[in-house]
């Protein structure tokens, strides 16, 4: 008689609680989308503040400058490529901005120029963001390369990004590239 | 030549009105005469979506796989197997992310904040492994559980300890599901996967901080079993409350116990209860008084849980990324200080301090609620734990706690009891 009233008990709290699941289940499931989100900048609301290449979980970090080709002026003298005050239009390791040399200046041209980002080597400072935005079109813009962000949960750079430009975007819009810059400050 | 052409198009460019360009390229794309073509803008492929699918799969077949081990096989190797699978797949694969303990937490943003869809993945490895321990048990922290399988596996000395340790010690994991909800619902962080000691272990890649606890864990993990599934893991509290009404559960025995003891030490959880020798009841009288004591008790414990923890709501907010901006601008001071990345971040953004003000007051005022709910929930999470030991129960037989037992199928073989 113990036993069974003790089991009947055991019953009810199992389909209270096999219950309570089905229906958060049911609550979250109509809510819910179909595939996973991924992380990805918001380059309008970028800084350039630097800590993309350290807070990654990944080394060197998944964010990686991406060269949007459809905006680059092909200038010469490149604000992305050269330092500031730069003495000479060569490409000398002491006129780089990138600290790992990771921008190849080729020449197409007179007087025009290309500029390629080399994956491996890039590591997502946005030193060269900010000063294409600077000076130039702001054809190089930080974003998330997927092939290599592990998509955490909870993106570590998102938590320490000064500037709240890490989102949640549906696969479709994996890259948010920003349009033509606008009139930016110098 | 080219340096002044391109200097002079700078200054050209800078003189003129900033307005006319708002719309177009400071620099127009140039007009190629050389035939030259322009490189794709590279936009590497994410996995594919159909991965979060094989991911869920996965995740039942090999819940259903240890399932059969455990209860129908009765085989440790078939766990320690399926363990293997895991730590290899949702471990160093998958790199530990998304697991059923961080998805607590989605489940939990997703409830109180309607701006967040929960991935379909995420919600069912929530799900999943609960609707498994309605039925079986904690079959998912036996080995399916990356963090779980990979303590398991370590586990070589195992020690027993002292039962007053291991009761205060799995008080931590309440406090710890309570404040990651608090976190969550907030929107402010994911603190259980922010510390979640294997995570770096299984991505080879961790500060050295996080890199030192896992190991210490997995260190520990040799003597003492499974440290942070018992006293740290919020997901296992969940299943452990849903294992208790299980329908089925491991049973030491096949057939019936023959209470030859053999089993007695076993457990490196120490999670098999022995039996009572003899059965006694307590008088009515002292069960009564017993009764309203705990009836008082566990209330006071929760009004002085939620005063205690509601005077430190301010400081708990100040985890939020937002409360601490407003609070570093409100004590800035531009003659004296240097301008931090936030505030130069919060200054481009073109937001005023009086919007950032409101917003981080709105969720300060989440906060002084949302800890007066978590201390409530610790003072009655201590109280019934505290109403947890005076019962009494009479038992025959050897039998796993069917709460904090992990189903690892440890002390299967050591019964001599044939089917």
């Amino acid at each position: 008689m113990k036993k069974d009233r003790r089991e009947f008990i055991n019953t009810c709290f199992r389909f209270a609680a096999g219950a309570s699941i089905v229906g958060v289940a049911g609550v979250l499931a109509s809510k819910s989308v179909k595939g996973d989100y991924l992380w990805q900048l918001d380059p309008t609301k970028c800084t350039q503040c630097g800590r993309c290449a350290t807070s990654c979980v990944v080394t060197p970090s998944a964010v990686k400058c991406i060269h949007v080709y459809d905006m680059c002026g092909y200038c010469d003298l490149c604000g992305g490529y050269f330092r500031p005050n730069v003495k000479n239009l060569s490409t000398g390791a002491e006129n780089m901005l990138c600290p790992t040399g990771a921008i190849k200046r080729t020449y197409v041209e007179d007087p025009y120029f290309k500029y390629e980002i080399i994956d491996e080597l890039c590591i997502g400072c946005g030193k060269c963001v900010k000063g294409c935005g600077a000076f130039g079109n702001g054809s190089l813009q930080l974003q998330i390369s997927h092939d290599l962000c592990v998509n955490c949960n909870e993106c570590a750079i998102a938590r320490d990004c000064p500037s709240d430009a890490f989102k949640r975007v549906p696969l479709e819009e994996a890259y948010q590239f920003a349009g033509f810059k606008t009139n930016k400050k110098i | 030549m080219k340096k002044i052409f391109s200097i002079f198009s700078l200054l050209v460019l800078l003189i003129m009105d900033f307005a006319a360009f708002a719309q177009t390229q400071r620099f127009p794309r140039p007009e190629f005469e050389s035939g030259y073509t322009q490189p794709i803008t590279s936009m590497p492929e994410p996995r594919a979506g159909i991965f979060a699918l094989v991911d869920v799969l996965l995740l039942i077949a090999a819940l259903s796989l240890i399932t059969w081990f455990i209860h129908k096989k009765r085989s440790r190797t078939g766990v320690i197997i399926t363990s293997l699978f895991s730590i290899l797949y949702f471990g160093f694969l998958r790199e530990g992310c998304v697991c059923s303990v961080g998805s607590v937490q989605n489940v939990v943003l997703a409830l109180f904040n309607p701006g967040y869809h929960i991935p379909l993945s995420a919600l069912a490895f929530f799900v999943i492994p609960l609707v498994y321990t309605l039925f079986f048990g904690r079959t998912f922290c036996a080995g399916v559980c990356p963090l779980g399988a990979v303590q398991d596996v370590f586990l070589l000395r195992p020690v027993s300890l002292k039962k007053w340790l291991q009761k205060v010690l799995g008080l931590i994991p309440w406090i710890y599901l309570g404040l990651a909800i608090l976190y969550a619902a907030t929107g402010t962080d994911f603190i259980i996967c922010r510390y979640d000691p294997f995570v770096g272990i299984f991505r080879f890649n961790a500060t050295f901080f996080m890199f030192a606890i896992g190991a210490a864990f997995l260190l520990i993990s040799v003597f003492i079993a499974r440290p942070y599934c018992r006293f740290l893991c919020p997901y296992g509290v969940i299943l452990n409350l849903v294992s208790r009404v299980s329908k089925k559960h491991l049973s030491i025995t096949p057939a019936s116990c023959i209470q030859c003891k053999l089993c007695e030490n076993s457990c490196p959880l120490d999670a098999i209860n022995k039996p009572v020798e003899v059965k006694q009841m307590e008088d009515k009288r002292s069960a009564t008084r017993r009764f309203i004591l705990l009836g008082m008790i566990i209330p006071a414990l929760m009004i002085i849980g939620a005063w205690v923890v509601s005077n430190f709501h301010e400081n708990l907010a100040m985890v939020n990324s937002k409360v601490r901006l407003a609070n570093e601008l409100l004590h800035f001071d531009s003659n004296t200080m240097k301008e931090s990345l936030e505030i130069e971040g919060f200054r481009t953004s073109g937001k005023t301090k009086e919007e950032l003000y409101l917003e981080s007051a709105a969720i300060l005022k989440q906060f002084y609620y949302g800890s007066w709910m978590l201390g409530a929930f610790i003072g009655l999470v201590f109280g019934l734990s505290l109403a947890g030991l005076t019962i009494y129960r009479y038992r025959e037989d050897y039998e796993p706690d069917k709460g904090e037992c992990v189903s690892c199928a440890r002390c299967l073989k050591y019964c001599p009891v044939e089917k």
